[in-house]
């Protein structure tokens, strides 16, 4: 049973989502949905505990010994990646009951369930493979499933938002699939392991380096790198609820999981920033993404689509700690990895509560809540601060190597920069909770907001439902900001794997 | 004769910037998932090209020793299609959503519908569906 565990880990879910697609109702489709991602959990801490005390698993699926079979493999980074989807997993499907109650029609329930599992699975897949041409079939599965639950958004936005994302998603997978054929051209073969050895051997070729520009470019579009992010604000901002905080802390973490995949571990360290130089590319793009996206975020009106900038703007935060080419900056990126997951997770499920309510996210909307709503809004401000980087939260662990990882090599304006988009992140922080708690509500309907059915009632607290599990991912904002020697040391060593030091 | 011996990758490069193009410069979303297909197919052709072997057969035990083509890429591409299928499928079902709410499948005439409802600020939805039927 144990020694299946890599496989396991794939196949629930994807089957779990078959029997939701065929659930009548949406309450069994979702105790479906929610025992399958706490079983993805509990595998994947015992996979990472396992990764821990014994090394990287190797599992040939079907009995196949790679390189002629695909094989799974899971050292640190994988084992790790996995924990931070199902951690995410586990606590946005409890808080999807009431929220895609609220969101979605009765009929496409089952379905949203179906859908999440499968994105579920793709996420998971990416994270397990070992094989290059696999990572794209999973890639295809969460992105598809991922158009179609945006596409369940509630504004017809939402469906020109799944249709820029489907054409910009199957853009780079092509773009990755290009790449995967010229690395199989030239070396004959699809797994991860037997690639990075013979292209080490086959040394600086043109082919290789086109492949690398195809797979760079490809990979950028997926995780939304400045300046190929278009798709994402818009994405963010009309998704359901659940499927925001879901997406927003997990698909684009795994898109950089694949980033350090294949730089790293197929192509090489030496190849990637000596050869073909990606740290000075990343170094730049991260750094304009940072900066003009923390910029764009303070000029928002409507909070998710303030929240999807901030969340480009961080994700150049993870690019800058790989660009910076060292064991601290990676363990920075990859630290953050986990820490943005939770920070985002925490906010966007924080402005579902508010959407369940109140019926909108504009600023405007948010205006006395702090009184009405007091818990949603206190999740809303904490997990601000921890966006922010005030100390004791993840926030600022994560800033903390970037600068020490920055100030290593040198580059002081980097580090100032890092502290200067951090006040960026005030300001618009700010912004919500001066609505909230300083100025007045508005008069019943006056303003226009309370779009949704339901919402005439008077506003109250969000409920238990919703709260618990946003608090939760508050609660371990605050946990592994004050006691970060789990994530920092778990983030170290796997920056040491990938850099191919010993562990 | 060099160049001519690589007529396939040559197609595949010009399919692939024809795609590309289409998907780029037609503001019709169908036109848009013509050029996408179109891009995705050509990459079909590049693995296939690279799979065959000049001479070789399908890879069927036979008697004698014959040579055989590489049947994994052309394996991959089957995968491939089906990603193909159901990234235009999905696609397309978009579409007709877009049409049914916005009745256009121009992406300017959307904009434009998108900002008059954003300058209306009204904030219920239902209220701006009557205004884009107006």
């Amino acid at each position: 049973m144990t020694a299946h565990l890599p496989v396991l880990q794939v196949v629930i879910p994807l089957l779990a989502a078959t029997l939701c697609a065929v659930a009548r109702r949406g309450r069994i489709a979702w105790g479906i949905a929610l025992a399958t991602s706490w079983t993805a959990f509990w595998i994947a801490i015992q996979l990472l505990a396992r990764v821990q005390a014994e090394g990287p698993i190797s599992y040939a699926l079907g009995g196949w010994a790679a390189p002629v079979g695909i094989e799974y493999r899971i050292d640190l980074v994988s084992a790790f990646v996995l924990v931070i989807v199902t951690a995410i997993g586990a606590v946005v499907t409890p808080y999807a009951l009431k929220s895609v109650e609220r969101e979605i029609d009765t009929t496409q329930i089952p379905l949203f369930y179906a859908a999440f599992l499968l994105c579920l699975t793709g996420l998971l897949g990416i994270a397990v493979t070992g094989d290059v041409f696999n990572v794209f079939v999973f890639l295809e599965i969460s992105s598809l499933s991922a158009y179609s639950l945006i596409a369940l958004g509630q504004d017809r936005r939402a469906l020109t938002a799944a249709f820029q994302y489907l054409i910009m998603g199957s853009i780079g997978a092509t773009f990755i699939v290009i790449g995967i054929g010229m690395m199989y051209v030239m070396t004959g073969t699809l797994n991860m392991a037997d690639l990075s050895v013979l292209l080490a051997e086959l040394g600086p070729n043109r082919t290789i380096a086109v492949a690398f520009g195809f797979l760079t470019v490809g990979i950028s579009l997926k995780l939304a790198l400045f300046p190929l992010h278009l798709w994402l604000p818009n994405a963010y901002t009309y998704a359901p609820s659940a499927v925001t905080a879901f997406i927003a802390s997990t698909a684009t973490k795994v898109a950089v999981y694949m980033l350090l995949r294949f730089f790293f571990t197929v192509f090489g360290v030496v190849f990637s920033f000596n050869v073909m130089r990606l740290n000075i590319v990343l170094l730049v793009l991260a750094l304009l993404a940072i900066f003009s996206m923390s910029l764009v975020a303070i000029f928002q009106t409507n909070v998710k689509r303030m929240l999807a900038y901030s969340s480009v703007a961080q994700i150049g935060y993870m690019i800058l700690g790989i660009s910076l080419a060292s064991v601290t900056g990676l363990t920075a990126g990859i630290l953050h990895l986990f820490n943005h997951a939770m920070i985002k997770g925490s906010l966007f499920m924080a402005m579902g509560c508010v959407m369940y309510r109140v019926g909108s996210v504009e600023i405007e909307a948010m205006r006395g809540l702090g009184k009405k709503m007091p818990w949603t809004m206190a999740a809303f401000v904490a997990g601000g601060f921890s966006l922010i980087g005030l100390p004791f939260t993840v926030g600022f662990i994560s800033k903390w190597y970037l600068i020490l990882g920055a100030v290593e090599r040198d580059a002081w304006p980097v580090a100032g920069l890092v502290l200067i988009t951090s006040l960026m992140a005030v300001v618009y922080i700010w912004r919500v909770v001066e609505a909230a708690y300083f100025q007045e509500a508005p008069g019943d309907g006056a303003s226009g907001v309370g779009a949704i059915e339901g919402s005439r009632e008077p506003i109250v607290e969000a409920p238990l439902a919703l709260l618990i599990p946003t608090w939760a991912l508050i609660v371990a904002n605050f946990y592994f900001g004050t006691d970060a020697t789990f994530t920092v040391e778990l983030a170290e060593s796997a920056a040491r794997t990938l850099f191919g030091l010993v562990p | 004769m060099e160049a001519l011996g690589l007529v396939n990758y040559w197609a595949f490069i010009f399919l692939m910037m024809v795609g590309f193009y289409i998907l780029i410069s037609q503001g019709n979303l169908i036109k848009k998932l013509v050029g996408l297909n179109l891009f995705q197919t050509s990459v079909f052709i590049l693995y296939i090209s690279m799979g065959k072997v000049r001479g070789g057969t399908a890879p069927i035990l036979t008697e004698g020793d014959p040579v055989y083509s590489n049947p994994l890429p052309h394996v991959l591409i089957l995968t491939a299609i089906v990603v193909g299928v159901a990234t235009l499928a999905l696609g397309l079902s978009l579409v007709v959503r877009i049409h049914e709410t916005y009745s256009t499948v121009e992406e300017d005439e959307i904009h434009n519908l998108d900002r008059a409802e954003v300058e209306g600020e009204v904030g219920s939805l239902d209220v701006s569906r009557v205004d884009a039927r107006a």
